[in-house]
């Protein structure tokens, strides 16, 4: 393991812990309102000074990092799955699977998805708990979430089809799952960790969208996508750059998952 | 030489353009409109930017002062109501003429009145005159005279002819000919109206001058507010009606003298509880909901001046009742908001059975208090609002679940499946009167929120509040309305239907260009005299 990549790794375990250690950590409950000292500005007090309604924003970071940091990478964990069963399969196949996925995909993409949101949000019971409507926002968002993954792989699996590594192991009599498992799926690894890495970002940020809606990590729950919503008015922003907080903390974060496994890659 | 005295001829050309171009709109004022006018058609006015164009344009007998909220003789010099509200008969004023030319007299006013009454016409400002069955007969006694007779009495009868724009019977260009300060000049569907002077028009300053001072009004469609708010800045616009508390602050901060608080507005906030029978609730909760001590008492948890200080900027004030203190004459000056005291509220709740059971409030059989607050989703302010109530209510155990939901949704469970527990939203109150609220008051109406659609009053409070409304539509004397509808108001405050929470501030933006501007509450609130606005020239350099 190299230094770099030491070094990410020991700012992921800080990041994870001041995660899970919120409750101990944090020096204020996240929906706790300092009503006298809303937008007040960072201090010993406030490290990240407070919201509009005085909550302080560097406990509700650490809250929100719990939600974003477990949920989100969980999402991508399943598109990405769903994405390289799909596709992996329909491309290494060809023919008609790698055509009947294709089409289907484009169907899929064409499908007006906020809508099927937008009723899901309807259907739910009133009382659910924030935590419940949120672990149901980023499970859809994983589900619906895999169809462009799923494409880049049947791309992948199709040029692995065709090339001299399979021909190869098929000549030295190597077929179906044990071909799968020790040549097409290492090969693939690559593709899927990006598309993994991609969809982390791209389901905070969708999190973000559909509380607009109201789907999504309802108050005070916070939430990194919550968070980021702040970042509405640039003006807001430019006057108190504190806020850019949690977009640090995110690139941050998924630079140094990045880092960490793309070694691993490297050296396996 | 041909090609040589063309291409001098264009260059010149092209150089005068702008400064024409300049020259025009060195006197012409603009400012946003939300979305297109969907009718220039004064009778068929129900949007705000029709509306805008009818007030901008049209020509009415008698206007309320949007300033004094007093009724102002325009075209006519005066009225008089008689036979109790079923007659009003009018002298108009001599020697005016449309924006073509075409001479104004009462044969105009029948006209109006014909057009506005034809049922086929559907219009929403003739229904505000249809007080019973039978016809609303014009009878025209001379060129300036005229008496307009209903079914049935009206009370309130002379506001409405504030909405009423006198359209030209024998003008060919219709609608188009008015009274009004401007006239309609162009139309670009989604980009903009250009309304010019009314070279016609009958009003002069007191140094003789013709007004309007302006030469044209450019109004652009836009819909996005931070954009409009941008294009203020820069000073492509002269006029904002309505920012958020937010985008005043900025305003205020960046340039004070442009940010006008006007104070409280006819606009307030308020939640309900869902007392339909119909609710697929379970009995504990409509029982709850039922109470008047929890609904007092929920209201006495709230806060109301953190409300304003945290969530409006200070830009509002806790409010009291359906008619604010902007409403001069109908607001019940006796009432003060519920006060805030956690401790007056639990008390309350205990006389019904309820307890603080280790920091959880249960009902007298033991039931956890928890239910959800229902708004519409992307409301920031109202956003704040519920995180703000949430912790208000837990300070006395209630556990409050804010959701939010697109529009949409909202609205169905509001008017269709009655599946909610708590809502809040807003009310925007137009009409000074308080005939503009009887669909909301009377049980039978569907847009009596907490219960609608009564066939009976399900409460002897709801039917006493239903004769006094009934009994204010019908008197004729200002101040026996006033007394029956202020036990209204007391009514709705000692029952707490609605809990009514804050009254927003009326905030505009004045562009530093712009004399005589005096923005007030009522709508339109800063160009209300628009007739009297004028534009300083720009400062040489500036655009």
């Amino acid at each position: 393991m190299r230094l770099v990549q030491r070094m990410a790794l020991s700012i992921l375990v800080v990041v994870y812990l001041a995660a899970l250690l919120a409750d101990f950590i944090a020096p204020a409950h996240y929906s706790r309102q300092f009503r006298d000292t809303p937008e007040a500005s960072p201090s010993v007090q406030f490290l990240l000074g407070t919201d509009d309604l005085g909550r302080d924003r560097f406990s509700r970071l650490l809250y929100g990092s719990r939600v974003s940091l477990v949920l989100a990478p969980a999402a991508a964990l399943l598109s990405t799955l769903i994405a390289g069963l799909v596709g992996g399969v329909a491309g290494f196949v060809g023919r008609w699977p790698e055509r009947l996925a294709m089409r289907g995909s484009d169907l899929f993409l064409s499908l007006p998805w906020l809508f099927l949101l937008l009723t899901v949000r309807a259907l739910l019971p009133l009382n659910t708990e924030p935590e419940v409507s949120v672990a149901i926002t980023f499970a859809l968002l994983g589900l619906l979430g895999w169809v462009t993954s799923a494409r880049v792989v049947i791309a992948g699996a199709g040029a692995l089809r065709a090339s001299d590594l399979v021909l190869q192991a098929r000549a030295t009599g190597c077929y179906g799952l044990r071909l799968i498992t020790r040549h097409v799926l290492p090969n693939l690894k690559p593709v899927l960790l990006a598309q993994f890495w991609i969809a982390i970002p791209v389901f905070i940020l969708s999190e973000a969208n559909l509380g607009v809606l109201g789907l999504g990590v309802a108050e005070p729950l916070p939430s990194w996508g919550g968070l980021l919503r702040e970042l509405e008015h640039l003006t807001g922003v430019f006057a108190q750059p504190w806020r850019l907080a949690p977009v640090g903390l995110l690139v941050l974060v998924v630079s140094c998952f990045h880092i960490v496994f793309s070694q691993d890659e490297v050296a396996a | 030489m041909n090609r040589r005295v063309a291409l001098t001829l264009f260059t010149l050309l092209a150089l005068l353009l702008p400064v024409r171009a300049t020259a025009q709109a060195q006197n012409e004022l603009r400012f946003c409109l939300r979305s297109d006018p969907k009718t220039f058609q004064p009778h068929l006015v129900d949007d705000d930017a029709s509306e805008t164009i009818r007030y901008l344009t049209g020509g009415v007998l008698i206007r309320v002062n949007r300033q004094t909220q007093a009724f102002e003789p325009e075209l006519a010099v005066s009225w008089k109501v008689l036979e109790g509200g079923r007659k009003i008969s009018f002298r108009l004023r001599p020697n005016l003429v449309f924006s073509d030319g075409t001479p104004f007299s009462s044969e105009d006013v029948a006209h109006t009145m014909r057009v506005l009454m034809d049922p086929a016409a559907h219009s929403p400002t003739g229904d505000s005159f249809r007080s019973g069955e039978g016809e609303v007969r014009t009878q025209v006694s001379g060129k300036h005279a005229l008496t307009i007779s209903f079914p049935a009495p009206i009370a309130g009868l002379e506001r409405l002819f504030d909405q009423v724009a006198i359209v030209s019977a024998r003008s060919t260009q219709k609608e188009m000919a008015v009274l009004g300060p401007f006239q309609v000049a162009e139309h670009k569907p989604g980009v903009s109206v250009l309304l010019r002077r009314n070279p016609q028009y009958w009003k002069r300053d007191s140094a003789g001058w013709r007004l309007p001072y302006l030469d044209s009004i450019r109004l652009d469609i836009q819909q996005n507010r931070e954009i409009e708010m941008l294009r203020f800045r820069r000073g492509e616009i002269h006029l904002v009606n309505n920012l958020d508390p937010e985008l005043f602050d900025r305003l205020a901060a960046e340039a004070p003298g442009m940010a006008r608080d006007a104070g409280p507005s006819m606009e307030s906030e308020q939640m309900w509880f869902n007392q339909a029978a119909a609710a697929p609730l379970p009995a504990h909760k409509l029982a709850w909901f039922r109470s008047r001590n929890f609904r007092r008492a929920v209201s006495e948890a709230i806060n109301r001046q953190d409300l304003v200080r945290v969530a409006f900027r200070s830009r509002a004030a806790p409010a009291t009742g359906p008619v604010s203190a902007a409403n001069q004459f109908w607001f019940n000056r006796a009432l003060k908001p519920h006060p805030y005291d956690p401790q007056a509220a639990l008390r309350r709740l205990a006389t019904e059975g309820f307890r603080l059971d280790s920091g959880v409030l249960r009902d007298a059989q033991g039931n956890a208090v928890e239910f959800s607050l229902v708004t519409n989703a992307g409301n920031k302010v109202r956003e704040r609002m519920g995180a703000m109530i949430q912790q208000d209510l837990a300070q006395i155990g209630i556990k409050l679940n804010v959701v939010t939901l697109d529009f949409g949704s909202l609205i169905e469970r509001m008017t269709r499946t009655f599946d909610y527990e708590a809502c809040l939203l807003g009310l925007v109150n137009v009409d000074l009167d308080p005939n503009g609220q009887m669909n909301v008051w009377l049980s039978s109406s569907s847009n009596h929120q907490w219960n609608p659609n009564q066939k009976t009053p399900a409460t002897p409070w709801e039917a006493e509040i239903d004769r006094l409304m009934q009994a204010q539509a019908s008197a004729l004397d200002a101040r026996k309305r006033k007394t029956h509808f202020d036990r209204v108001q007391q009514i709705v405050w000692e029952e707490a239907p609605f809990i009514y929470l804050v009254t927003k501030h009326s905030l505009s933006a004045v562009s530093d260009r712009v004399a005589n501007a005096a923005p007030v509450v009522l709508r339109p609130q800063t160009y209300w005299n628009a007739e009297r606005l004028q534009l300083t020239a720009l400062p040489s350099g500036s655009r």
